[in-house]
């Protein structure tokens, strides 16, 4: 919409209004989740005094969750999964995109297809199956489990990406080094490829940032305190029975969503372009 | 033999010597196969074989641990005489429906407002994301605090407003209950549909309002016949990807309710979750989760017919 008239009155009922409003639905859960973490019990469970505010702010949250739980063997397992099954899924990706992408052969349209519908395969039709290889497989409690599963989230959409980025790409420089002699994986690796890095980027934080967030197989798959991920760990661990240590949860909350959040904010307009890309064409 | 260096001259031609096999694998399509096979393989295995087992289970009578025998359509016989099952149908039908109809007028308010010029935009737009990009599970948490009958905010205002005493439970309460999932679905789902809109508003040209403009079109018109048309497909792909998720959505009921109080807020991944690793029936589960895909299915073909852009 155009604001042809951009009085502050117009531009406070038009944008700042509707945004500020939104803005705040969006980001209390932050603010209750940084609030929560620094109260002191007493305050926590008063249900006198108004909760939005802290009267007397204390680390402790933060001391007894590093110090009596895995809190940071968790933060460790689940920047390892997240790392190493987005690495498998870019090369995959990239095995899946170039040809689809960038070549004519027999059968493309069939593995485009395939591609597109795994993506869109529920989570939930395979957890119940693929409970059963992995236990059959011997891989229940490792993170193996989840390293070989993510990938299959990750990969199909990875692929997608991928492909509309080398679509985008012209042909010349690649045909250059084939005229020059070069092989195909040559021309792959050592002309094309490089020439696509801001792809891999917004590929790989948009997988990052999924593997992060998967719960559903590591909640199966992972059973024991020490291959736990932050997710699991904070909800198995830190609500025992009908006890809910809230503060301390609070304080997993925030600093489990803090690694994801610094990356990203690295990387936004990459983050953005991965998102956008499957539906919007450019 | 580096091909970096491009410049034809430099370059001493490699394929003179070229073994047939060699000569094979440059195929454009012998290359492209080679490329593609091992994720294609990965894939397979890991999602095609669990989903032709998965079919299998169903069909099974699978106690967890020990060796199933086939008992044909009995499973999906057991789930059409369970009032749960039918629950759930419901169930998942109403938060599919209301939690994308809100992500979907709410994402394209938002699209629109931030459709204007502003200062610290793209902090903005890098704030809106938030929900979307950080693990659901831990926000759900905190929404779970929020919602907190006796120690949260909203029933303390409540308390001290006077409206409520000691306040509703918002977790505890059948149809609460399934409202307060709804909102934390769209609370973490918007910025999707938000931010996609919005790149789908920057593609239409500032030129087409100003025609409309010309001809006396009103800030509704302009929307209504400008906008909305042009937005039409991106609205298609991203209510598609967001009724397939929702539909099949696990974390929030999970952490929220667990699909409780008394089923009124189980959906089929969580009440498959509950008859597989709860109960331990397997093959019960396999099939409850099976059920999704007709439904689904019937959603995305109903979307299609009735959503799909006419292509121009």
């Amino acid at each position: 919409m155009m604001v042809e008239r951009s009085g502050w009155r117009v531009k406070s009922v038009r944008l700042w209004l509707p945004l500020g409003a939104y803005m705040i639905f969006t980001l209390f859960p932050f603010y209750w989740m940084a609030v929560t973490s620094l109260k002191p019990n007493s305050e926590l469970y008063n249900r006198r005094i108004m909760p939005l505010i802290v009267y007397h702010p204390t680390l402790k949250h933060y001391a007894d969750l590093l110090s009596q739980t895995n809190f940071l063997e968790w933060t460790w397992n689940t920047l390892l999964v997240a790392t190493v099954s987005t690495a498998i899924s870019l090369v995959f990706g990239v095995m899946l995109a170039y040809p689809l992408a960038r070549m004519r052969f027999a059968g493309s349209a069939l593995v485009a297809f395939g591609v597109a519908a795994t993506y869109l395969v529920p989570q939930p039709l395979l957890f119940i199956p693929l409970a059963d290889i992995i236990t059959k497989l011997g891989l229940n409690d490792t993170l193996t489990s989840v390293i070989l599963t993510y990938p299959t989230l990750l990969i199909p959409f990875c692929a997608w990406l991928l492909m509309g980025y080398f679509r985008s790409v012209p042909h010349e420089l690649e045909d250059a080094a084939r005229i020059d002699g070069a092989t195909r994986l040559q021309t792959m690796f050592r002309v094309f490829l490089p020439l696509c890095t801001p792809g891999f980027i917004s590929a790989g934080i948009f997988a990052f940032t999924l593997a992060q967030n998967e719960f559903l197989y590591a909640l199966i798959f992972l059973t024991q305190t020490d291959v736990r991920t932050v997710p699991v760990g904070a909800i198995a661990e830190l609500v025992k029975g009908d006890v809910f240590y809230w503060g301390q949860l609070m304080a997993a909350a925030l600093l489990g969503s803090v690694p994801v959040a610094i990356i990203y904010s690295f990387f936004v307009e990459h983050y953005v372009a991965g998102l956008t890309a499957g539906a919007v064409k450019q | 033999m580096s091909t970096t260096a491009l410049p034809a001259a430099v370059y001493v031609p490699v394929l003179r010597k070229a073994s047939s096999l060699r000569r094979w694998t440059e195929r454009e399509d012998v290359f492209s196969w080679l490329m593609i096979i091992p994720p294609v393989v990965f894939l397979l295995l890991l999602v095609g074989y669990p989903l032709v087992y998965g079919v299998w289970l169903s069909l099974e009578d699978r106690p967890v641990a020990r060796p199933g025998t086939f008992v044909g359509l009995a499973n999906f016989i057991a789930d059409a005489h369970d009032p749960v099952f039918w629950q759930v149908v419901q169930n998942t039908f109403v938060y599919t429906f209301f939690a994308t109809v809100l992500k979907m007028i709410g994402g394209l308010g938002l699209a629109l407002v931030m459709n204007q010029d502003f200062k610290f935009k793209n902090t903005v737009r890098a704030l809106v994301l938030l929900p979307f990009i950080v693990p659901t599970v831990l926000s759900t948490i905190a929404w779970m605090w929020i919602l907190d009958p006796a120690f949260a905010p909203i029933n303390w205002f409540l308390r001290n407003l006077h409206i409520a005493n000691p306040g509703p439970s918002w977790l505890g309460n059948p149809h609460l209950a399934m409202m307060s999932l709804i909102i934390v679905n769209v609370w973490r789902g918007l910025p999707f549909y938000g931010i996609t809109l919005l790149a789908g508003l920057q593609t239409i040209s500032p030129e087409l309002y100003e025609a409309a403009t010309i001809d006396g079109a009103s800030t509704w018109d302009r929307f209504y016949y400008v906008t909305l048309p042009l937005l039409k497909p991106v609205i298609y792909i991203v209510t598609m990807f967001s009724v397939i998720f929702t539909f099949a959505d696990f974390q929030l009921v999970y952490v929220l309710t667990r699909g409780g109080p008394a089923n009124a807020t189980h959906l089929f991944a969580t009440y498959a979750f509950d008859l597989a690793m709860g109960a331990g029936q397997l093959g019960l589960g396999a099939s409850v989760a099976l059920a999704m895909l007709p439904p689904l299915a019937l959603i995305i073909l109903a979307m299609s017919i009735y959503m799909k852009p006419h292509k121009s």
